[in-house]
């Protein structure tokens, strides 16, 4: 027990850095958004307003359980996930429970923020609610395609499902890196990463002025404050899988945050110009070009071997 | 009791609702000194309950969810807020689609009775503390629709003003100006409509009853 307390201190401390760099992301995307569009935009740190305003209102409507656990799964995937994966390459201070579990408990919680909002969030009974959860749900199931059969070609060119193992089998040098290693994989995995981060042209489950918000329009104050936060966890967790899984991990702290955030802006600047698909039309797209360059990233690893 | 809508006579104050006016609230289009409902029986607070509470009116004022329901013409005046030219999120104004994620409900223009039952329901929904926008003069003496038969004359018998905007209609740089208005207010703890509308309810649901004949809401529809 006493071995743990360290652990689980540098843990948390590891998370709320994570958990503020993700509103910092936010703030700089809202303001380059604003900038895109020609306008100022809100200062930086509108997302940190935003969450204390949240805190200090009063819910004032009820559901049922299940409607108020729905926050609760989605901000524990996220937090869950980023609990997984290790951030810097050798600092066993700041590689949370990752020597625990394996790439495939990852893709399981990855799962389990989305599936528990859905069943919360069904509860709210508005319409909107159910349509947002139906499309998202069928995006998952075509994005998760390419992206797993990506996963598939990493794992088998580590030979092992520990992502420690992973990132060892990347270090020396640029060119180890599973990016250059097989590219196939990797353009497989970060076009199926648009579809994770659902910024425009996969914008589908809360589409602006279609359906707008989609699955938490009942959702309110304290508990929509709380999807906020496991948002934000979350989106810094998927970086940081994605940096260990193709960028050979991050050597030092500023590493990370430089990697984390080319990633992010990656499907942010995609999201500026594209307008948005239909829900079918989605699905389509990843079930075409990005599910072939995964095929190929498998080919390619057992043909490489 | 008078009917207050379709009188021949609608300048007439005493054709308005005759139900005992409760105090801090106004009967008509209020007087400059009367604009603020309920603001001058607030009891005064321990110094510690005073600073959380100038705390968390910045971050209310700072972070106004605008609920995105045009009632009216005026609503065409909204649209270039979040544009290039007028941008309201400089201060942290954005539109919020759902009423139990906004703050503000803009009522832009005329509200004929049909949608002011809708209006209603939307700002009960809504999570406390909340404020309500009159744009145009439309909502505050009826404006152009004095003597149309199926508006509303004075918005603020039916629900809590904390900011009228004058102008037929007032331009977008108008609607800024009250934005500013109102987020001073609140950062002083004065707009407290919201609580003023709780306090009264029975007061409002007369005066929505009168001109809403087919009334089947609950009595407060949280």
């Amino acid at each position: 027990m006493m071995e743990l307390l360290p652990k689980i201190g540098w843990t948390m401390l590891s998370l709320f850095v994570a958990i503020n760099y993700g509103f910092i992301i936010n703030g700089v995307i809202r303001k380059v958004m604003a900038r895109i569009q020609g306008r100022f935009g809100p200062p930086l740190w509108q997302p940190y307003i935003d969450i204390g305003k949240l805190l200090f209102q009063r819910n004032s409507v009820s559901h049922g359980i299940m409607f108020w656990l729905g926050p609760v799964f989605r901000s524990v995937g996220g937090i869950g996930v980023f609990l997984l994966i290790p951030v810097v390459v050798g600092e066993p201070r700041l590689a949370g429970f990752s020597d625990t579990g394996d790439l495939l408990l990852v893709l399981y919680f990855m799962a389990f923020g989305s599936l528990g909002m859905a069943l919360g969030a069904g509860e709210g009974g508005h319409p909107h609610s159910p349509i947002g959860i139906s499309r998202g749900l069928s995006q998952m199931t075509a994005y998760e395609l390419p992206f797993v059969l990506s996963l598939i070609a990493v794992v088998a060119h580590a030979g092992s499902f520990d992502i420690n193992a992973i990132i060892a089998s990347q270090q020396g040098g640029v060119l180890h890196w599973n990016m250059f290693a097989n590219p196939f994989a990797f353009v497989a995995a970060f076009i199926a990463l648009l579809g994770m981060n659902m910024y425009a042209p996969f914008n589908i489950v809360g589409a602006p002025t279609e359906i707008p918000v989609g699955p938490a329009t009942e959702y309110q104050n304290t508990y929509f404050s709380l999807m906020m936060i496991g948002r934000a966890a979350f989106a810094i967790a998927k970086m940081v899988l994605y940096i260990n899984l193709f960028l050979g991990g991050a050597s030092s702290i500023l590493d990370a945050v430089i990697k984390i955030f080319v990633i992010y802006f990656w499907t942010v600047f995609v999201g500026a110009v594209f307008p948005r698909f239909r829900t079918e039309q989605s699905v389509q797209f990843f079930l075409r070009w990005p599910t072939a360059f995964g095929v190929a990233g498998v080919a390619l690893t057992f043909w490489v071997r | 009791m008078k009917k207050f809508n379709g009188t021949d006579k609608p300048w007439d104050l005493t054709s308005l609702p005759t139900t005992e006016v409760p105090k801090g609230s106004v009967p008509h289009a209020p007087t400059d000194d009367q604009c603020f409902l309920g603001s001058e029986n607030i009891p005064e607070a321990p110094k510690l309950q005073e600073a959380v509470a100038t705390i968390k009116n910045w971050f209310r004022a700072s972070s106004l969810n605008v609920l995105a329901f045009g009632t009216g013409c005026g609503a065409i005046e909204l649209r270039p807020l979040s544009t290039s030219r007028f941008d309201m999120s400089r201060f942290g104004i954005t539109g919020a689609p759902t009423p139990r994620q906004s703050n503000v409900f803009i009522i832009s223009g005329y509200l004929s009775t049909k949608t002011l039952k809708r209006a209603i329901r939307s700002y009960e929904q809504m999570p406390n503390p909340k404020w309500v926008v009159a744009l145009g003069s439309c909502t505050i003496n009826g404006g152009m629709y004095w003597d149309s038969y199926n508006t509303i004359k004075v918005l603020d018998l039916y629900m809590p003003v904390d900011v009228y905007i004058s102008g037929c209609m007032p331009r977008p740089e108008a609607l800024l100006a009250g934005f500013d208005y109102l987020m001073t207010d609140i950062k002083k703890g004065e707009a407290n409509g919201w609580h003023h509308y709780l306090e009264n309810l029975n007061w409002y649901r007369e005066n929505q009853k009168q001109v809403i004949n087919d009334w089947d809401l609950p009595e407060y529809s949280w």
